[in-house]
């Protein structure tokens, strides 16, 4: 297919949806595998799968070259600072799919050190369901994203600044009575864990019988 | 799999096993049949005292021993019969032979504590690490026993039949991202 | 005091060298492949010291098995070396009816070989090929991968899922695979050597390749001992010790087939016996595919331990209760009050279960020896004195799965 404008011809369109198209057409996935679903990241990228077909497949590991995040697999107590700190380094506009079950809900690991759904603690835009999912429907979500970029997108990312509070469910913590939490708080903002609200480490639940 | 008994204790079946234990109880100066033993399909267990576990293990180690295979503790808090808190296993093979014996050991509240097999074989490192981390028994000798695989900060033994599988909030104690500010 | 000249070019410790560099490697970077972070202490290039950490996917699996019961923990297991997962199956179960004492049927123990070997090839061709594209052979990843997509389409076939298939059952299989699962495997066998040697003509000449690994990451046959190695990592350090070969299990004392062995101990040892093991298993696939028995998969029903099919299930009385039975909470099995270590040998070493049994449905503690946890103890060991480049070969050569090294 050609299209041809004539000589000193022009073309009119809205501002926003040249960026939306160019920006969906060329999304910069940044795979943060963490555990199976990770291997079904890469096979979508590889043979057969092939993302490369719907314009995403310049995988970056770094998150400053890169403006969608796959979160892919569980995303644990110890990781979670470091998830948060990876996409804020990520510059605008970016967006985040969380792949699979754990990473949306928790899945099968309703433990202690698994956190249940990153929507708690960061912003989601598509989620796929499987466990692990498909690479067909990773593909899927990334044109789902694309269809939500095309549609939502502004040249300027305003559709961003309304977003002011945490969108996911709210924080389990209220699950617990106080008096059986220990509590060790993570801040994403320096990525490390504040040793100061530690409580006395060492035979808490040493006392037998509690 | 009895074949006789000496001092209360029923002998392994297997001659390469008994041999080994048998040699094991010379050296620490038990009298023959003196540790405790049980076998279950192919394992075979012998029992050994926190306190003369750190020789034993030296003298399983030059009587050819030479693989760490496991090295595990479970938390018997509530166990039926149990004893001790904490029970130890330590899996051993020789490599040349395919001789397996599992040497186990325990220790109890309220400072559960081991002597380190560091510097027998290398391989215990991380596998005491794992079981300082997940049950809280310390290994004395052991020269960098840190958590390992929780957090630095984190304060239960998870693995310990008081901890609930949920955890006790920890999993929630992050601060919530909103999308403007990031 | 008269100044030497040793003295002065001398390295000094670690700790006293002012001009070190330290440079933190992960826990988010490809050539990790999953999450594990590294805390190197360079000097220019040479790595003095690297300090691993670990536990960013550390998600409770041995506290979960505590709560679920033999069948129900099996999607667990699966979850822990997620690229050969029915191998996980396979150890966990045997350990289950070993407990139990539960002897499975020729068929099942067969198609269990099979599913095991495949699942061994599946793993080193991963293996293999992400170590390739870490030294940057990216051709030989993709035709790797071709290969794995067939081996997902006959976890599909016989079990309903391609990655995570759940497949075995105490004392049996999820089902009973069909002829045309067989002509899936045997299209797969016939295909498989030619990719082999498509990856083999790839690497086994590509002088980048070569170079990177040969000579790096040594391990000592000693010291692989001492330090607990097993499987293609001991074996490439010349220690002769194959599960198979040593407690046979399922149907191997009947299989022939080569211990795959080497001496070098490095990087490139590793990567060929890897390579060499996967004829091994095509070898015994081929044997097994046609040597497979007939009959049933599932053990005899006495002692009411194994599912019941589907079809007695519907029709009949009996295996309605039966099935009842196993799946009620306070019903299920009753092992003996006892301990019990097995263990397999899967595509990454020794893979082996403890199961402390209290005599109920669950187990009181469930012990995952993995190797993945004690092959990556080793990397401080293989990767000092080497450069930074090397760190993703010895990586890449030790094959650490993240679920299985935390769990
Ligand atoms: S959703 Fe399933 S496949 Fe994905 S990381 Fe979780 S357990 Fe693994």
């Amino acid at each position: 297919m050609e299209v041809s404008l004539p000589e000193d011809g022009f073309l009119v369109t809205k501002l926003d949806e040249v960026a939306n198209w160019c920006r969906k057409n060329s999304l910069w996935p940044m795979a943060f595998a963490t555990a199976c679903c990770g291997i079904e990241v890469m096979a979508t990228g590889a043979s057969r799968h092939d993302i490369a077909r719907f314009g995403a497949e310049a995988f970056r590991f770094s998150p400053r070259q890169c403006d969608l995040m796959i979160v892919a697999g569980r995303v644990v107590m110890k990781m979670l600072p470091v998830l948060q700190r990876i996409w804020m380094q990520m510059p605008e506009p970016k967006w985040c799919i969380s792949m699979g079950a754990c990473a949306s809900s928790g899945g099968v690991f309703d433990t202690y050190a698994v956190v249940q759904g990153i929507d708690r603690f960061l912003p989601v835009d598509v989620y796929i369901p499987g466990c692990p999912p498909r690479p067909e429907q990773l593909i899927q979500a990334v044109l789902d994203l694309q269809d939500k970029v095309q549609k939502t997108g502004t040249f300027n990312a305003r559709e961003f600044k309304s977003r002011t509070r945490p969108e996911g469910p709210r924080p389990l913590a209220m699950q617990l009575d106080m008096a059986d939490q220990m509590v060790a708080p993570a801040n994403y903002r320096t990525a490390t864990r504040s040793w100061s609200v530690v409580p006395e480490v060492g035979n808490h639940a040493g006392e037998s019988g509690r | 799999m009895s074949e006789g008994t000496v001092a209360g204790h029923t002998l392994f079946s297997d001659p390469a096993v008994e041999s080994i234990v048998s040699g094991l109880e010379k050296a620490l100066g038990v009298p023959g049949g003196g540790l405790k033993r049980s076998s279950f399909r192919d394992n075979h267990r012998v029992w050994v005292e926190p306190a003369r576990l750190a020789s034993a293990l030296k003298h399983l180690r030059e009587a050819g021993m030479d693989l760490l295979i496991d090295l595990s503790a479970a938390d018997y808090l509530g166990y039926q019969d149990a004893e001790h808190r904490y029970g130890v296993w330590y899996i051993l093979e020789n490599t040349s032979t395919g001789t397996r014996i599992m040497v186990r050991s325990w220790a109890d509240d309220p400072s559960p504590c081991l002597p380190s097999a560091f510097d027998i074989w290398r391989g215990s490192d991380w596998m005491e690490r794992e079981v300082y981390d997940l049950l809280g028994i310390q290994f004395t000798g052991h020269p960098d026993l840190r958590r390992i695989l929780m957090p630095d900060e984190f304060a239960g033994h998870p693995l310990r039949k008081d901890y609930p599988l949920r955890g006790m909030g920890e999993r929630h104690h992050f601060v919530p991202l909103a999308r403007d500010e990031s | 005091m008269p100044l030497k000249l040793a003295d002065a070019i001398a390295a000094p410790d670690v700790e006293e060298r002012e001009c070190l560099w330290t440079l933190n490697f992960g826990p988010q970077h490809p050539a990790t492949h999953t999450t594990l972070r590294l805390v190197l202490n360079l000097d220019g290039e040479v790595i003095l010291k690297a300090t691993p950490d670990i536990g960013f996917l550390h998600s409770g699996f041995e506290k979960l098995g505590e709560h679920l019961d033999f069948n129900q923990y099996v999607t667990i297991v699966d979850r822990m070396n997620y690229i050969s997962p029915v191998a996980n199956e396979i150890a966990w179960h045997q350990t289950v009816e070993s407990l139990l004492g539960i002897d499975l049927t020729p068929r099942c123990k067969m198609i269990r070989v099979i599913f095991a070997e495949l699942m061994r090839i599946h793993d080193h061709l991963l293996c293999c090929g992400a170590a390739a594209l870490d030294l940057g052979a990216f051709t030989a990843f993709l035709y790797a991968f071709n290969q794995r997509e067939l081996i997902n389409e006959i976890n599909e076939w016989a079990s309903g899922q391609r990655f995570h298939p759940s497949y075995t059952r105490v004392g049996g299989l999820q089902r009973d695979v069909d002829d045309a699962w067989i002509g899936k495997v045997r299209g797969f066998m016939d295909g498989f050597i030619a990719a082999h040697n498509d990856v083999t003509k790839l690497l086994n000449r590509n002088r980048i390749f070569l170079d990177r690994c040969r000579g790096v990451g040594v391990l000592t046959k000693e010291e692989a001992i001492n330090r607990s190695a097993t499987g293609p990592v001991a074996r490439a350090s010349g220690v002769q010790r194959d599960l198979r070969r040593l407690r046979p299990y399922l149907a191997y004392d009947a299989i022939d087939f080569d211990v795959v062995c080497a001496e070098e101990g490095d990087c490139l040892a590793r990567y060929l016996v890897r390579m060499e093991e996967m004829l091994e298993s095509w070898k015994i696939i081929h044997w097994a595919i046609e040597n497979l028995p007939g009959g049933p998969v599932n053990s005899e029903i006495d002692g009411r331990m194994v599912l019941p099919n589907q079809l007695s299930v519907y029709r009949s009385i009996e295996g309605l209760i039966h099935h009842f039975e196993l799946n009620m909470t306070n019903r299920k099995w009753k092992p003996p009050v006892e301990e019990l270590y097995t263990a397999t040998e899967s595509p990454n070493g020794e893979l082996g279960f403890h199961i402390v049994s209290d005599g109920g449905p669950c187990a009181w503690r469930v012990r995952t020896r993995p190797p993945s946890f004690i092959h990556f103890s080793l990397f401080p060991h293989l990767a000092e004195g080497h450069a930074v480049g090397d760190v993703a070969a010895i990586l890449g050569s030790l094959n650490i799965i993240a679920a299985e090294l935390d769990r």
